[in-house]
């Protein structure tokens, strides 16, 4: 279930992604937390413990937000813009 | 001479938008170097996309003041060196190692400005972790960047003027705000009186956030203690003691946060000296009414210098422009000079004021307890901090992290040091800036790793 609430930008064009191997859509000027976290409610598990994490701070400082690409790369989804056909992963492994 | 001078401003909020249009006023021509897609910093954040909304809708009283510095940067554009999504990651003498992408460079400069900012500060209490939870500054760019809220029912908690506008900013955005939890007591707030002479515009509009906010049916409580967050995979309440009684209220997020902290990681690269701010509780570059630093060259404005808000941020931004021109032997006027730092010294004051107004909860450190996380990369508790005071002694920030990993994961401390100053301080019974500060080290942010390898190599 979604985390975040839309209450504007209703209007914007659609940009289509895949998350989790599934197809959503978010909107132009999204960011890639914001394109999740409108549809779903963590992007992540902590390294250690293994607890869901949604970001924290929205602004690049706290990287709780990291999330993968298909190609095993890693992006901060909070300061990542979404592209169409962004193929992505929510963390769903503990680091150790 | 002024192709001598090749002035490296980091930073494209209001002050280090400020500082270059004061240097291209002058023929001169800096870089100018920002993280984010567009200039504005932290208050004046530009969305990614133009929206249905406009300047009012997202910046309110300050639209004007929003729109100006826009104007401004896109007016001196062609004339500075601009380099948005970089980061610059490390400082060595005169030159900066800058990443765009996975493009990392070596920048050059003969002057620097720190125009860096400031981000939230916040204190773990159970439940932190938990989605759902923003600071009150993400809570802020959700809204103004995203159009988003951070959930249905939202909660805001903490202390600092950011409290009351941010719910505001919610519910004239049509967010369900369900409560502003403010951990000072009702009779903090009667200091802003104080404050009526020093900025009586800015004292009414924050009685009328709050007028506004209890008009409209949100509860608006003081003196609340925070317990915790209930939840197992996201939130679902907030639960906080006031006068004694514990109340619940359920919700799907918080926003919360306490005030702001400066962030000084390369004015701790360039070699400034620091000192202990008591009024932010914290540590940060020494300078002087100009933005000099202990570094013969290296200037800092805005919050990035200690925190003084937007307005300052625009001011301190132009004067240290200014002290960038003066030493470097160019005529200036003077009287300009002297309109600055009146105007900074009158903010400085109520700042003064603010900070009775909104205190740090200083009694937090002695009621957190053991199990909750204090660093959230690391996933370290507090007790191992005063595990470590305990069993090794431990009475200094630095050491600590060596010991525990406080401080030593992807955030770099940011998330986590003030609140592990607090615990070190309290457990060791010492005063907060008697247990030190950390360093800062390269790369001050994450970077791709072959970036890293390319830096060095460079
Ligand atoms: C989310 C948030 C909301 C705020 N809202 C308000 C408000 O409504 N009213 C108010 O008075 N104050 C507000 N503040 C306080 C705010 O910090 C100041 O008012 C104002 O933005 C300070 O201006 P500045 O130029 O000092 O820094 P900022 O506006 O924070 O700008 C600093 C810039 O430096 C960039 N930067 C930092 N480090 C690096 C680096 N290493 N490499 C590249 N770029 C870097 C950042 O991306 C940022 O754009 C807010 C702060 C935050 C964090
Ligand atoms: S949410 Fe903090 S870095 Fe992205």
């Amino acid at each position: 279930m979604a985390l975040l609430k839309r209450l504007a930008r209703h209007e914007l064009p659609l940009v289509s992604f895949t998350l989790n191997g599934e197809t959503c859509s978010g909107r132009a000027g999204d960011t890639v937390l914001t394109a999740i976290l409108t549809q779903s409610d963590r992007l992540r598990l902590s390294d250690f413990s293994g607890n869901p994490r949604a970001g924290f701070c929205q602004m690049g400082a706290c990287q709780d937000c990291w999330v993968l690409t298909s190609d095993g790369g890693r992006i901060r989804a909070c300061s990542t813009v979404l592209e169409p056909g962004m193929n992505l992963r929510t963390i769903t492994e503990p680091r150790s | 001479m002024s192709d001598a001078i090749r002035p490296l401003i980091v930073g494209a909020g209001p002050a280090g938008i400020r500082a270059a249009q004061v240097l291209v006023n002058l023929g001169i021509r800096p870089v100018v170097i920002d993280e984010a897609p567009s200039g504005g910093g932290q208050i004046y954040r530009q969305r990614l996309v133009p929206d249905e909304r406009s300047a009012k809708d997202l910046y309110g009283s300050e639209a004007a003041k929003a729109t100006n510095l826009h104007e401004t940067f896109a007016g001196i554009r062609d004339r500075i060196d601009y380099l948005p999504e970089t980061l610059v990651w490390n400082l060595r003498d005169k030159a900066a190692d800058a990443v765009t992408g996975h493009r990392t460079r070596r920048i050059a400069f003969s002057h620097l400005i720190l125009a860096t900012g400031a981000t939230d500060r916040v204190l773990p209490f159970p439940g932190w972790t938990l989605p759902g939870v923003f600071t009150l500054g993400g809570s802020q760019v959700a809204l103004k960047s995203q159009g988003c809220a951070i959930g249905e029912e939202v909660v805001f908690l903490g202390s600092g003027p950011l409290l009351y506008l941010v719910a505001w900013q919610y519910v004239k955005a049509g967010a369900s705000v369900v409560a502003v939890l403010d951990t000072a007591p009702f009779s903090a707030k009667l200091q802003l009186i104080r404050g009526l002479f020093a900025q009586p515009s800015v004292v009414f509009r924050g009685f009328r956030y709050a007028a506004e906010l209890m008009a409209r049916g949100v509860a608006v409580r003081f003196g609340v203690q925070p317990l915790r967050i209930d939840g197992t995979a996201r939130v679902e309440g907030v639960v906080w003691r006031e006068r004694g009684k514990e109340h619940r209220l359920a919700c799907d997020a918080v926003g919360y946060g306490f005030s702001l902290r400066s962030e000084t990681q390369l004015a701790d690269l360039a070699g400034c000296r620091f000192i202990f701010d008591e009024r932010d509780r914290a540590w940060r570059p020494e300078r002087d009414g100009a933005g000099r630093t202990s570094m013969p060259g290296v200037y800092i404005a805005g919050d990035g210098a200690g925190i003084a808000g937007a307005d300052a941020a625009e001011l301190s931004g132009e004067r240290a422009g200014l002290a960038l021109l003066e030493d470097a032997g160019m005529s200036v006027y003077h009287a300009r000079i002297g309109v600055l730092e009146r105007k900074l010294a009158c903010i400085s004051k109520f700042r003064d004021v603010l900070e009775s107004a909104f205190p740090f909860p200083a009694v937090w450190a002695n009621g957190i307890a053991d199990d909750v996380t204090l660093c959230r990369c690391e996933e370290i508790a507090v007790g191992d901090v005063r595990a470590a005071v305990r069993d090794q002694g431990v009475f200094e920030l630095n050491r600590l992290k060596a010991l525990t990993r406080v401080g030593m994961g992807r955030c770099q401390g940011r998330m986590c040091e003030s609140a592990a100053v607090e615990v070190l301080a309290a457990a060791c019974d010492r005063s907060p800036d008697a247990v030190g500060r950390l360093r800062a080290q390269p790369p001050i942010k994450p970077i791709p790793l072959e970036v890293a390898a390319e830096g060095e190599a460079a």
